[in-house]
């Protein structure tokens, strides 16, 4: 969304793209690659136990590492009770681990002072606001506790927020009490922010919003650490995914290194006729085929009977299958790789 | 920010080795900041408002009116409204305060504003200053409508007074916090309110407890008992009663420690 007002060289706060990446990471001024951007935020060993009235002390956490990195999303994924907010908590030193070290912008956040924490934005999963409260006056608020605040008028407008802006937080939907927790996380202008299911409850237009605003985020050269149970928006924002499941880190990489982490995506072809058990019995060694039954045609996918060839790696067993389907007769409609999505690593981690 | 996009870019250069009076500053301005935006949070709350303004003053003309504190020797107003005076601290510091404080910890607002560089330091100072904001307004409006029923307190006082008034709201804010910090917002509104009307009818904060008998021993220990005492005293004759002062210090002491024991800001 194009805004018309002009930098401000002699605004004190205002930098250019260029000066802050310089400064955050060294020139080049595009955000450094992964292995050259510093890590804000780490987390080594970090393990959590909490009381349970009924059932006495739950691990929530047992020994989590991760590191989120300047001008990257860091998303971390897991089915419920994973520890994922617990972990966001104690990286925002709003929590203190059992065991473990945690370092944000080089020091542990339980210890620190307002200096670090000016340079930290917080949305919590619940949001922090307070329902008597109107968006205007609570963020007008939140920006008078940091020196030198974002330009709030600027921000509130690219979030749509200014058409609710004067009404009580209790009167708004859920992706609109979304929007002002993420203005207020990033009131400050934050080096490091913490986003706990940021598209949780928005429309489709106020999620593309918010994405588009989290990638320039990353673009200025801030680390983004955020959780979500869409794995679609973890494919589409994350530079690095950590998969949580029951208070560990079970897998954590880019999502192209996690989907291709077993091997080569499965081949799936579609025939117009069911194939005969004594043909599947031929099949060539190291392939494996199985059906996945029959499907009316669509729009982009002709109707028939579908299956799916795992151990497709190298170019002969594409001639070695073509051979196959020659032999058998059989003339495919439809032949598609098949991708693995973060939703199949999850359903591995946590079925 | 970016003005183009409006996209916020981090700001902060590193911090010189000489900040310690810049952050001093910057922590008082916080703090002065946090404490405005509660008040008038407060002020603008309508049961807030009630029970810290409306209530009190309609307590102040019924016992009054209805001659409930007087006696041959003693005008009953100048009894009165060193009474309702106590009982203002009591709906600021421990109802008020305690039950926005409770909610505000529901709705994860404590756990919010404690990770921006307020800090849980800076928000408990800022809710003090709230606190005694809203005493000052309590005491402008309280004792002018005193002065209007013929309320004579002596000066020499009011430094006293102004003893207790400190003292008492720091107890009851600590109570207030330890309160909401442990209990369920519900439990939190049922509790602060139940013991608003228990203190301030029977808990010698309005109605001075007797002399004798059990429930002079009453009047020893209940903080209530204590700043409505102090204040009356103080008031009334110009004396700094001292015990009642200790007994005050004993519980702000016992309740901030409790506070910072139990409180759980989410």
């Amino acid at each position: 969304m194009p805004f018309p007002l002009p930098p401000n060289p002699r605004e004190p706060g205002h930098r250019t793209d260029v000066a802050v990446a310089d400064r955050l990471a060294g020139a080049p001024s595009v955000p450094p690659p992964a292995a050259a951007a510093p890590a804000l935020v780490s987390l080594s060993g970090v393990c959590r136990t909490v009381r349970n009235r009924r059932r006495g002390d739950v691990e929530i956490l047992r020994g989590v590492d991760f590191q989120a990195r300047a001008g990257q999303v860091t998303a971390l994924l897991g089915p419920n009770g994973a520890g994922k907010t617990t972990t966001l908590t104690i990286a925002q030193g709003l929590d203190r681990p059992d065991a473990g070290t945690v370092e944000l912008l080089g020091q542990d956040p339980w210890r620190a002072g307002s200096a670090l924490r000016s340079q930290v934005g917080v949305m919590l999963q619940d949001g922090g606001l307070p329902p008597s409260a109107t968006p205007a006056r609570l963020l007008a608020h939140v920006a008078s506790l940091y020196r030198e605040p974002a330009d709030m008028t600027t921000l509130t407008a690219r979030l749509g927020i200014d058409e609710f802006a004067a009404r009580d937080i209790r009167r708004l939907s859920g992706g609109q009490r979304q929007r002002v927790a993420l203005a207020a996380a990033l009131a400050g202008r934050p080096r490091v922010v913490f986003l706990d299911e940021p598209s949780a409850g928005l429309d489709p237009v106020s999620r593309q919003l918010v994405f588009d605003l989290i990638a320039e985020l990353k673009q200025a050269g801030l680390a983004v650490v955020l959780t979500t149970h869409l794995l679609d928006d973890a494919e589409r924002l994350a530079d690095h995914v950590v998969l949580l499941h029951q208070g560990i880190v079970e897998r954590a990489g880019t999502v192209a290194e996690l989907t291709a982490r077993s091997g080569p995506a499965p081949l799936s072809f579609t025939v117009s006729m069911p194939v005969g058990d004594a043909v599947l019995a031929s099949v060539p060694a190291g392939l494996t085929v199985t059906e996945v039954g029959l499907s009316s045609e669509t729009a982009d996918a002709p109707g028939g009977c579908t299956y799916h060839v795992l151990g497709v790696s190298e170019p002969a067993h594409w001639a070695a299958l073509a051979n196959w389907w020659r032999e058998a007769a059989l003339m495919p409609t439809d032949v598609r790789l098949l991708h693995r999505t973060l939703e199949d690593v999850f359903l591995e981690v946590a079925p | 920010m970016n003005a183009r996009s409006g996209t916020p870019q981090p700001a902060h250069a590193p911090q010189s080795p000489h900040a310690g009076a810049s952050n001093a500053r910057s922590l008082a301005r916080r703090v002065l900041a946090q404490g405005r935006y509660e008040t008038v949070t407060a002020l603008r709350n309508g049961e807030q408002l009630l029970i810290s303004l409306i209530l009190p003053v309609m307590a102040l003309f019924g016992v009054v009116w209805a001659g409930l504190l007087d006696r041959p020797d003693v005008n009953g107003v100048d009894v009165a409204v060193p009474g309702v005076l106590a009982l203002a601290v009591l709906s600021s510091a421990l109802t008020g305060q305690g039950i926005a404080t409770g909610f505000d910890r529901r709705y994860g607002v404590l756990a919010y504003l404690s990770t921006t560089p307020l800090g849980p330091a800076g928000l408990i100072l800022g809710k003090a200053v709230a606190v005694l904001s809203v005493l000052v307004l309590q005491v402008v409006v309280i004792g002018g409508a005193g002065l209007v029923l013929g309320w004579r307190p002596d000066p020499a006082g009011i430094p006293a007074a102004v003893l207790f008034f400190l003292t008492g709201a720091a107890a009851f804010t600590a109570l207030g916090l330890l309160i909401a910090g442990t209990a369920r917002p519900e439990a939190t509104l049922a509790l602060t309110n139940l013991l608003w009307v228990l203190l301030g009818a029977v808990g010698g904060v309005v109605f001075p407890l007797p002399e004798s008998g059990w429930l002079a021993g009453l009047a020893v220990v209940l903080p209530s008992a204590a700043l409505g005492d102090g204040l009356r005293a103080a008031l009334g004759t110009g004396a700094l009663d001292v015990g009642a002062l200790l007994t005050l210090i004993v519980w702000a002491v016992l309740a901030t420690a409790g506070a910072l024991r139990w409180f759980k800001w989410r």
